[in-house]
């Protein structure tokens, strides 16, 4: 059977969710694999949210907020980025990809961007194959 | 004559643990004498003779209260586990590998073999010349011997049974234990199944003694003996990480007033699944930086930022071991 990746995203309301939708209304075509959960700022994702992702069975973690400079509430974005760096770190160490884990500035204006990204991100985790987090943590040996 | 009240009936196990806890209860000083007069002790394998099979021979729910300390690391410890929550009314996780899988549950970050391999065969202290590794099972001519397995992951007392309250710490505060005995004594209403009992219900941080300020700015991480802590300001402030801002408050600040930072013994505040995803939240708050090589850089000073957030509770945590 052919592996779907479940890929769980993080849009900021402003910018990114903005985006996305543009992709909608322009009809444009980008991959099925990403179920859309928007937030009023990228700053609003805690590293709780993405863990619980991987932990309920995501291939894959993609969070979209404001270039930088852009954020509607000045420094989210910003925040969002150390956050995702320090998460990088820890995912490397508890022997998670971390490509499974990105992050990237979408502008209202970026539908191309988004379905580009979505896209690219998807063939990613298709490369990385199935993520075996659930699986792991709910089996004890 | 004074009127005779039936005593309590009181044991204290240790599963995969250091010893700590059970010293903790010695820690009450003469106060031991309070609660002897209150209560009999019935197992306690760090003071008494008691062996396995006389608890065998206990009647269902025989023992009043069971503190219960240390991980689940092997068979014994969760048969031991299971056995004392028949015994038991109220069965109490005691301390940090019991509620959290603590300072054992780091071995999650690896594996049974690669712990064996360590151990029997590289540690430089070692000379295992015929290269024996321990065996379950070892038939000998008197009969077979058996030896209790290792498992492969660490695991909390709440993951292989059901325990009625926690009582944080590492090892718990005897202050702690002392008040938490003497409601059960009085008779006192219990709180709910469930409950983290003997702490508070706010962090560290509110309730800190050390000067804080509302916006926290860091250039740069420290380990401790790097700086020359002035004793008065926020740890966190002068780049000093402390688990304060994840942690439960109840401790009575002991390492804080003792000028070091909080390690987070006491467990994540209510409401918070993963203590270590909210230190890297609070971490990455107050890192001063927006580009992302400088922010990498500073983030180079945390060694190992896996052990240090979840450095008591890793196997409750959401990734709770290593993915292989």
């Amino acid at each position: 059977m052919e592996f779907k990746p479940r890929i769980v995203a993080f849009l900021c309301n402003w910018c990114s969710y903005t985006g996305a939708d543009l992709a909608g209304t322009s009809r444009m075509e980008y991959k099925p694999n990403v179920r859309i959960i928007r937030v009023m700022c990228s700053g609003r994702v805690e590293p709780t949210f993405v863990l619980k992702a991987f932990a309920n069975g995501a291939d894959g973690v993609l969070i979209c907020g404001c270039h930088p400079g852009d954020c509607h509430y000045q420094e989210g974005n910003y925040r969002c980025l150390r956050r995702y760096l320090l998460l990088q770190k820890y995912i490397r160490q508890i022997g998670i990809e971390p490509e499974r884990l990105k992050l990237e500035w979408i502008s209202a204006s970026e539908g191309k961007q988004f379905a580009e990204l979505v896209n690219s991100f998807t063939e990613k985790i298709k490369e990385l194959g199935p993520s075996k987090i659930k699986d792991t943590i709910r089996t004890f040996a | 004559m004074e009127e005779t009240k039936p005593k309590l009936k009181l044991a204290v196990y240790w599963a995969a643990a250091c010893g700590g806890c059970c010293v903790s209860v010695l820690d009450v000083h003469e106060k031991l004498f309070d609660i002897i007069s209150a209560a009999d002790l019935v197992f306690w394998p760090i003071a008494l003779d008691t062996k396995y099979h006389d608890v065998e021979k206990m009647p269902d729910g025989y023992i009043d209260i069971t503190l219960f300390n240390g991980a689940i690391r092997n068979t014994e410890n969760e048969e031991m586990a299971k056995l004392l929550r028949k015994k038991s009314k109220i069965l109490v996780a005691y301390g940090s590998c019991a509620h959290l899988g603590g300072i054992p549950g780091l071995a999650n970050f690896t594996t049974k073999d690669e712990i064996f391999k360590r151990v029997y065969f590289e540690s430089e202290s070692v000379v295992n010349e015929k290269n024996l590794i321990p065996v379950p099972e070892y038939k000998a001519e008197e009969g077979t011997l058996f030896l209790p397995s290792f498992y492969n992951d660490v695991r909390a007392l709440s993951q292989v049974t059901e325990p009625d309250y926690y009582l944080p710490g590492c090892p718990p505060q005897s202050e702690r234990l002392l008040e938490v005995f003497k409601a059960i004594v009085s008779g006192a209403e219990l709180p709910p199944k469930g409950s983290v009992i003997g702490a508070e219900t706010k962090t560290q941080c509110d309730e800190c003694i050390r000067k804080k300020t509302e916006n926290k700015r860091i250039k740069k991480f420290y380990r401790p003996w790097e700086i020359k802590d002035d004793g008065i300001t926020c740890f966190m402030e002068q780049g000093v990480l402390c688990m304060g801002p994840a942690t439960r408050a109840g401790c009575g600040y002991r390492c804080i007033k003792g000028n070091a930072p909080c390690r987070g013994c006491y467990g994540p505040p209510p409401g918070v699944p993963d203590p270590g995803a909210k230190m890297m939240s609070a971490v990455a708050s107050i890192i001063d930086e927006k580009d992302p090589e400088g922010i990498n850089k500073i983030l180079e000073d945390l060694a190992d930022p896996a052990g240090t957030f979840y450095r008591f509770s890793l196997p409750v945590s959401l990734i709770r071991r290593k993915i292989l």
